[in-house]
């Protein structure tokens, strides 16, 4: 009942934020999902862990539907014809965005933006203003930074208009990737790195290393979850390695004893969730973006999420100096990439009732204290830019449905785009799958994956509620993650 | 041509920049050498100047014992080194004991791991060109990993001279102090004649990447010298001029207490340049 009374007097909720609230208080007095005993053990400790996704999942955590599809055909359910011009192609989306389930209650992806209007745009002008309008209603109704579009990879009049837009609107919504790979020009990516030195957005994406996973048909959504179109991802566990690394009293214990049994613990859970959805719930005979082959359930996979690799890997070796630490030691990182390899290969071989599962790159909670996201080197124990890049990539191989890193640069960049360029161009050689960057003096910032404004993180901290749910997760991460303390990066001149 | 041998040679190299966006063309490595003719009064890291004479001032004052004495030498124990400037503060000698002595493979080991990221290398100061025979070698080495090399330098060594090192240069950045002879050998102590000489010969043999000017009002005729500069470069059109604002900061002396430029006179300046014909400026 405190609970309850305690969200629909919550000051700095609006509306919506407590009405969301409210379901989800809702959806958690039951608990209808049974695990094994060792499972148990393993949520017990904080290793094994749901991400509040909802202890009665009747929708998947995140649905990517094939917009493509809508575009030409409409929809029957939605009584929408295809559109003929730009606005009715802008309106159609709009709709279909408001029937589009996640698990935080708005959608969390919007399209592959560039390609979807591509065909309807006629008039530079008008294109420009639909856009501006479609921009302006998913900022301010979907209203949360995990809404993500996607653009690239080739250099289109509307791609530019939706760089130009997101450099002047300044707002964290929506968040957005640059699917990069040999087709993408060179001035076109510059004008994408221009745009992310002064609104944190686009993100880059290593097709040549996603296309692998998945083929073409991929959306990256919310942070930078990558699914495949027409599908989505189920459910998103989280295996805290931290918490496992503090179970684990010498690297054997952890490696043979612990750690299958913590994977298997957090595929297990997925697995009876996805079980909940798909045959208690029945979301696919529920759901008219199914009927009408906007979605197909073999198009839908599991997220195993990883965080906290850096700690548990400090922890396991007890090592306390800089130069043994994860990050540093090549001790340290090579024994990151067993316990990364051993996570996959039980992954791999699990079998669900529904789907298949995949290796996520969790980034954190606003909860997190200490605990570093995915397999990144902690804030404050970074090395050199290059090292740092190259640990990163090394880490990232197995990561198909998504995993991130971010490197603030020093304003400086903004005069030389191409420095950032040739970053990119050498990382996504080496294998790193996704790149995201801003600029130091930024007002909007990346958290972990999503983006916030620094000036509505002050109005929150000062006690007034603000339009986007994620900037209260932006204030915890502040304090619990450091993340205004990360190393700004390179570029000091002598 | 015959060349000695330098797989021995060292050179006092300052730092080592792994990633840097404002020295040339995309994501470089820039490596600083120490030792300068000029004796600029704006310069920003005097003790760059003069190599290390072995006094023995800053060995006292080093509050991490970083430095110690060996036979009549000073040394640097980077591991132990806290980077608080005590040692440069104290230098009355316009100079640092933080020197690497390094060979040209010594400073290709030490940006191996930016390689896949970078266009290619800077050299820089100080002035780089004391030591064109180094640098000349170490170029080709970067031009064999398939990288560019970049020479930053305020031409007081004539180029025409070092044809073993311009040769195997992709590109100069030259500082354009002033055009004054006067003026000039108030600012740095040095005729600017080879430097005008230096910047005609780069552009005759299409060398020249940028001129930059640090603007200091007051002190020096700014529009004189951006004007007759850019005039210079005007028939080139991928050559940049950057504009630099003078700063205070890692100044001694005379200049400390100079104004910084406002925006409105970079903007003079950009605008005048422009109008000579000049379409890539930079102002930093």
């Amino acid at each position: 009942m405190q609970e309850i009374l305690s969200i629909v007097k919550d000051p700095e909720l609006t509306f919506n934020q407590r009405f969301i609230a409210m379901a989800k208080a809702a959806e958690n007095m039951i608990d209808p999902i049974e695990l094994s005993e060792d499972a148990r053990y393993f949520v017990n400790q904080k290793v094994v862990f749901d991400m509040d996704e909802g202890k009665a999942p009747y929708r998947p955590r995140y649905v990517t539907p094939d917009y493509d599809k809508f575009m030409a055909q409409g929809s029957a359910f939605l009584m929408l014809k295809p559109p003929k011009d730009i606005w009715e192609a802008v309106s159609n989306l709009m709709i279909l965005y408001h029937h589009v389930p996640a698990a935080g209650g708005m959608t969390v992806y919007i399209g592959h933006l560039d390609r979807l209007l591509a065909p309807f745009d006629q008039h530079e002008e008008e294109t420009y203003r639909a856009v501006e309008m479609l921009l302006l209603h998913v900022d301010r109704t979907i209203s949360d930074s995990f809404v993500h579009c996607d653009i690239g990879p080739y250099d289109t009049r509307v791609g530019r208009i939706i760089l130009d837009l997101s450099a002047k609107m300044q707002r964290p919504v929506p968040n957005m990737s640059l699917i990069y790979n040999e087709n993408t020009s060179d001035e076109f990516a510059l004008k994408a790195i221009e745009a992310g030195l002064v609104c944190s957005k686009p993100s880059f994406v290593n097709d040549a290393m996603y296309s692998k996973d998945w083929g073409s048909r991929y959306a990256v959504a919310s942070c930078y979850n990558v699914l495949p179109i027409g599908g989505g991802g189920y459910t998103l566990g989280r295996l805290n390695l931290m918490e496992l690394g503090k179970l684990a009293k010498t690297k054997e214990a952890l490696m043979e004893d612990l750690l299958p049994r913590a994977v298997k613990a957090q595929c297990e859970q997925m697995d009876k969730r996805i079980q909940f959805i798909v045959d208690d719930c029945h979301f696919f005979e529920n759901s008219f973006l199914n009927d009408e082959g906007l979605i197909e359930k073999d198009r839908f996979v599991g997220m195993v999420g990883l965080v906290g690799l850096a700690e548990c890997v400090n922890t396991v070796l007890d090592v306390n100096e800089r130069e043994d630490r994860f990050g540093t030691s090549e001790v340290a990182n090579q024994f990151a990439e067993e316990i990364v390899d051993k996570i996959y290969e039980i992954v791999a071989a699990y079998k669900p009732k529904h789907g298949r599962f995949y290796l996520h790159g969790q980034v954190g909670i606003a909860e997190d204290v200490g605990l570093t996201p995915a397999t990144r080197i902690p804030v404050g124990e970074e090395p050199e830019l290059p090292v740092h890049l190259a640990v990163t990539a090394r880490l990232q191989k197995y990561f198909a449905t998504g995993i991130g890193e971010l490197y603030p640069f020093d304003a400086t960049a903004k005069t030389n785009p191409q420095s950032v360029l040739d970053i990119i161009k050498g990382a996504f050689k080496m294998d790193m799958r996704y790149i995201s960057f801003y600029s130091s003096d930024s007002d909007v910032i990346r958290v972990t994956g999503y983006l916030v404004k620094l000036s509505d993180i002050e109005k929150l901290e000062s006690g007034k509620a603000v339009l986007e749910s994620s900037t209260v997760l932006g204030s915890g991460a502040k304090k619990g993650l450091k993340i205004l303390e990360r190393r700004v990066r390179g570029f000091n001149h002598a | 041509m015959h060349k000695e041998p330098l797989a021995n040679v060292k050179a006092p190299v300052i730092k080592i920049i792994p990633f840097s966006c404002v020295d040339g063309p995309g994501n470089r490595s820039a490596v600083f050498f120490q030792g300068c003719g000029f004796h600029c009064q704006y310069c920003h890291n005097p003790e760059t100047i003069n190599l290390c004479k072995h006094c023995r001032r800053c060995v006292l004052v080093c509050p991490v014992k970083a430095l110690s004495v060996h036979g009549e030498k000073v040394m640097w124990d980077c591991e132990r080194c806290c980077g608080c400037d005590t040692c440069i503060k104290t230098c009355t000698y316009n100079s640092s004991p933080r020197i690497r002595y390094m060979t040209t493979d010594d400073v290709i080991a030490a940006i191996t791991d930016s390689l896949p990221f970078i266009q290619g290398i800077t050299t820089s100061g100080g002035e780089c060109t004391l030591y064109h025979h180094f640098i000349a070698e170490l170029f080709e080495k970067i031009h064999r990993l398939g990288k560019t090399a970049f020479v930053d330098s305020n031409g007081q060594i004539d180029f025409r001279q070092i044809p073993h090192l311009i040769d195997v240069t992709d590109k100069v950045m030259l500082d354009i102090k002033s055009v004054d002879e006067q003026e000039h050998r108030m600012l740095t102590g040095q005729s600017c004649k080879v430097v005008l000489d230096n910047l005609h010969y780069l552009l005759s043999i299409d060398k020249l990447f940028e001129i930059r000017t640090v603007i200091v009002p007051g002190i020096l005729d700014n529009f004189r010298t951006v004007d007759i500069a850019s005039k210079m470069i005007s028939a080139w059109p991928t050559v940049r001029y950057k504009l630099i604002k003078f700063r205070t900061w890692g100044v001694k002396g005379a200049l400390l207490n100079t104004e910084i430029p406002d925006d409105s006179l970079m903007k003079e300046l950009e605008n005048l340049i422009r109008h000579n014909g000049v379409s890539n400026v930079v102002i930093v």
